[in-house]
């Protein structure tokens, strides 16, 4: 059996005796009989040895099949990690720390929170930004609920968003009793004379994603312009990458952005942990979820770092919070702060632009063998593609497979949701042609 | 110390990508940002530095005690950290193919298969991504059941003890029902009576944390369930201190119907400076449908496949849960087995009763009888007779290189300080930390100003200060000096300054 209990069973037993208790019964002599589990054991295996588990947990990891290249986003993408990346967010004082209540022996934790806030806020244009949310779904449906108020109770959101961050915004929707209408895409896009007559005096706000679910760039400024004609606010959901290039959700006009920080240092690993960061108008800064850090002084001058704004939190309000995070992705947003120093404003350009050249470079290809762009719009590293039938698109996404190559995600019918990183090199993408005959 | 930013010069950076094999093809011009963002221009060994300087600046499990009540600071073990580095789990899609993720699959019902064991429920839902997740879902849960019955206007109230931690009522609010507040009885558990005037036709379910957070496993549990039963509403676990039941009692015994549990406190996964935690959600047969997402299921081709409830709600986040982090636990969980699970909850509840019990001539507990893996003790009085304040003695306990309790928590304890030393901690860190809590008090009647002055960014006091017992010397080695004195939070909230202004 593996313990990390460092006391000897004799000291076990003193402690017993010390602490004024006979035996482990006794000391658990309060808990009613009737759920009293005493010697009754949990239906769980033995306690094994660290280097039978490490075994066990290999055999299982194996079971996983690892591709080569991966030709598939949606949600989650294959970028490069910088190696510096991983070495510092295994420091043991980062990993083991708890969330810095404690100001004075937290000023390295705080001041990292400060420093990823100031590299969200520079990437999205935004004011201000929170310390992180739990993924860029969560943190969309976050996002929207900062926007209600007494007057205005609906929630409008594009079609042309992920399928999973829908599912998100609609069961947060759920919860709040509050209605969610989704506004229809037209052409790949959100449909803005549908928007139009949508937006209402009782619109909280409207979501939209760009690049969007199909890779596309949204006509975000215009779908801006609507909402705020209609009094209400712009929700955007954005990829970080993206914005080492693309115009920033301020620039566009949104009130809040958010997005899904996987992409800036994280793996795939399945689903998470992955990082949803926020940021906001000053306007909206006191709505903001979550976590804030902000600059202040000691009692001698100073400069320090701490938790701040928190009137707004559960720990405070209570039930009248606006939402009820506290443990949230630290050590994501520390990832994505490592990340963004290590590439810099030039290698995180060069990242997003390696990414649409290439995403660029394999739609031409595809399309030359009759995989055609489902919408002909501009798009950033993702695409979809229609192929000839089911089955055609199915055989070539097993041949992919068999070369290990996992491609794009299959969607609809015959259609495939392809993503480009600057990880994948050309012959793969010519090889990928091939495949496509 | 510097920012990030004020490090660095233009134009410097770390060597991290190469050419562009294709042809470059820019998005177009109305699309392009205008300015570049404003991030860091470091070189790698800038990287390297400033970040290992804000490491020494943090204050982890790996540097000493850390007796944070209700937040199970516990020894994270190592290989847990190897076996989640590797590259068969980090590189998995989310969205990859069922047949190639089964290595991901196993884990996910592996693990689910320990917590029912270990809660007595019948399914469970990784999704959720911390604590406050879990309750939200939990919420959301008990919500889509009295749905399904047709109550949904009706059944509309959640009861919440005053004792509750501030996410209880938060997602309560957040699932859309109006939260009751019932005290407490004057043995910090729930007062019977009060809870039966409050429940009703309207009742939609209680949220309870049991042991509750004074440390108490309340004794009238059982009946506590079947109140709010009878009243057809359901009971939802917070296992936010589930470290104290592991192999002692189940929550599905205990009469509750949904809980979530906290990977990251019980299950030794690294808490990460505030996340990412992971806080799976379980409940009874019945209700299993209802969660969000998919579960690991055994299809006819003997493969495990993701499939979601038959009434499922919805979707708490985009994918899988914090995969990584239930990697992580199930390491764990397989290392200690049955056994160790059980060890560990009594050591947690040894080690908190040793330390109450040395304390108790000064500091008595709030509700001074056998807790479970946490006491509350409270500084009313001492703050009466010397103006010394928990805030104080947390920052002189601070100096004293221990990380302070949680201050003034739960509301219902004046002066508060929660003390939860984990099962982790060796019998010498219990006796030198109950010796420095000895030595502050008592130097809080003769030095109270220098308490208000706590943490000090010199160490001067060690040298001046000798006490009478033997000791001294090993502490003045551990004495920590903090890099800062206490921060003006007043000025931080007022004019909030969020981000580096350039």
């Amino acid at each position: 059996m593996g313990s990390f209990v460092p006391g000897t069973k004799a000291e076990q037993e003193s402690m017993l005796r010390e602490a004024g208790y006979k035996n482990w019964d006794d000391l658990f002599s309060g808990i009613p009989k009737d759920v009293y589990l005493a010697d009754k054991p949990l239906d769980i295996p033995e306690g094994k040895s660290e280097l039978e588990v490490t075994a066990e947990m290999k055999e299982i990891a194996d079971r996983n099949v690892r591709f080569r290249y991966i030709l598939r986003g949606a949600g989650a993408y294959d970028h490069y990690i910088p190696s510096i990346v991983g070495r510092v967010v295994r420091k043991e004082s980062f990993l083991t720390a708890y969330t810095p209540y404690q100001a004075e022996i937290s000023q390295g934790i705080l001041q990292s929170i400060f420093e990823y806030q100031s590299e969200i806020a520079a990437l999205t244009g935004m004011d201000v930004s929170n310390a992180s949310a739990y993924d860029g779904a969560s943190a969309a449906a976050e996002g929207v609920m900062m926007c209600l108020d007494r007057k205005r109770t609906k929630i409008l959101v594009s079609d042309s968003i992920a399928p999973e961050t829908m599912d998100v915004v609609k069961t947060y929707c759920f919860g709040r009793n509050v209605s969610c209408t989704v506004v229809p895409s037209k052409e790949g896009v959100t449909d803005l004379d549908a928007l139009k007559e949508m937006a209402g005096d009782d619109t909280a706000c409207l979501l939209i994603q760009s690049p969007n679910y199909f890779g596309i760039i949204e006509p975000a400024a215009e779908a801006a312009d609507l909402i705020h004609g209609a009094g209400a606010k712009l929700v955007m959901s954005v990829n970080p990458i993206s914005l080492g290039l693309l115009k920033t959700p301020a620039e566009y006009g949104a009130d809040v952005a958010v997005g899904e920080g996987q992409s800036l240092g994280m793996p795939l690993a399945w689903g998470g942990p992955y990082l949803g960061f926020m940021a906001a108008t000053k306007e909206m800064m006191r709505k903001l979820p979550g976590r804030i850090v902000g600059e202040t002084t000691d009692s001698e001058g100073r400069r320090a770092y701490v938790l701040t704004l928190q009137a707004r939190e559960q720990h405070i309000r209570r039930e009248k919070a606006g939402s009820n995070i506290c443990s949230n992705e630290a050590l994501c947003a520390l990832t994505a702060s490592v990340y963004l120093a290590a590439m810099g404003p030039e290698g995180l350009k060069l990242a997003a632009l390696q990414s649409t050249s290439k995403a660029h470079y394999l739609q031409k290809v595809l399309e030359s063998k009759g995989l055609d762009l489902v919408y002909d719009r501009p798009f950033f590293d993702e695409f979809l593609t229609s192929s000839e039938s089911r089955e055609s698109r199915d055989k070539l996404l097993s041949a992919l497979e068999k070369i290990g190559v996992l491609g794009g995600l299959p969607c609809g019918e015959r259609e495939i949701l392809w993503c480009v990183t600057e990880k994948v090199p050309k012959e793969v993408l010519d090889m990928v042609g091939r495949e496509a005959r | 110390m510097k920012l990030i930013y004020e490090k660095g010069a233009p134009g410097r950076h770390a060597s991290i990508l190469g050419k562009c094999d294709v042809p470059e093809v820019m998005p177009p011009v109305d699309d392009m940002r205008k300015e570049k963002p404003l991030l860091p221009e470091v070189s790698e060994t800038e990287i390297s530095r400033h970040y290992q300087a804000l490491s020494k600046r943090a204050y982890g499990v790996c540097d000493g005690l850390y007796p944070l009540g209700s937040c199970t600071m516990k020894y994270n073990p190592s290989v847990d950290e190897d076996i989640a580095a590797l590259p068969e789990f980090t590189s998995v899609h989310p969205l990859a193919p069922d047949e190639t993720v089964q290595g991901s699959l196993t884990v996910l019902s592996e693990m689910e298969k320990v917590l029912m064991a270990i809660t007595g429920f019948a399914g469970f839902t990784f999704e959720p991504a911390a604590g406050a997740h879990g309750e939200f879902t939990g919420l959301l849960t008990i919500k889509a059941y009295h749905r399904a019955n047709g109550d949904l206007t009706t059944r509309t109230k959640i009861i919440v003890p005053d004792s509750a931690h501030g996410t209880n009522p938060a997602s309560a609010a957040m699932a859309g029902f109006e939260v009751i507040n019932t005290p407490s009885d004057d043995k910090g558990c729930i007062d019977l009576d009060a809870l039966r005037a409050v429940v009703g036709p309207d009742t939609a379910g209680l949220m309870l944390t049991n042991p509750n957070t004074v440390g108490l496993f309340d004794p009238n549990i059982v009946e506590v369930t079947k109140i709010i039963h009878e009243a057809g509403g359901l009971c939802y676990y917070d296992g936010a201190n589930l470290n104290a039941a592991m192999g002692i009692a189940r929550p599905a015994d205990m009469g509750f119907d949904v809980m979530h549990l906290n990977l990251h406190k019980t299950f030794a996964t690294p808490h990460g400076g505030g996340g990412p935690g992971s806080g799976p959600v379980g409940c009874r047969e019945d209700l299993v449908k209802f969660l969000p997402g998919s579960r690991p299921v055994k299809g006819s081709d003997g493969m495990l496949h993701m499939e979601a409830g038959s009434d499922s709600y919805g979707r708490m986040r985009a994918f899988n849960g914090n995969f990584l982090v239930i990697v992580k636990a199930l390491t764990y969980v397989k290392m200690l087995g049955r056994d160790g699970l059980l060890e560990a909850s009594r050591n947690a509840v040894l080690n908190a009763n040793y330390m109450r019990v040395k304390l108790s001539d000064i500091l008595p507990a709030a509700y001074d009888v056998t807790c479970m893996h946490e006491f509350v003790v409270s500084l009313d009085d001492l703050k009466k007779s010397t103006g010394v304040s928990a805030l104080d003695f947390a920052k002189a306990m601070q100096e004293y290189g221990i990380h302070p309790p949680t201050m003034y928590f739960p509301m219902i304890v004046h002066e508060a300080l929660m003390i939860e030393p984990t099962e982790t901690e060796p019998k010498e860190t219990l006796d030198e930390a109950i010796h420095a809590i000895r030595e502050i008090y008592e130097r809080s009647y003769h030095e109270s100003e220098w308490m208000h002055g706590c943490p000090h960014t010199d160490s001067d006091w060690l040298h001046e200060y000798v006490p009478e017992d033997t000791g001294a010397a090993d502490r003045l080695e551990k004495a920590v000096t903090t890099v800062i004195g206490r921060p003006d939070e007043v000025t931080a909230a007022r004019h909030p300054k969020l981000t580096y202004q350039g």
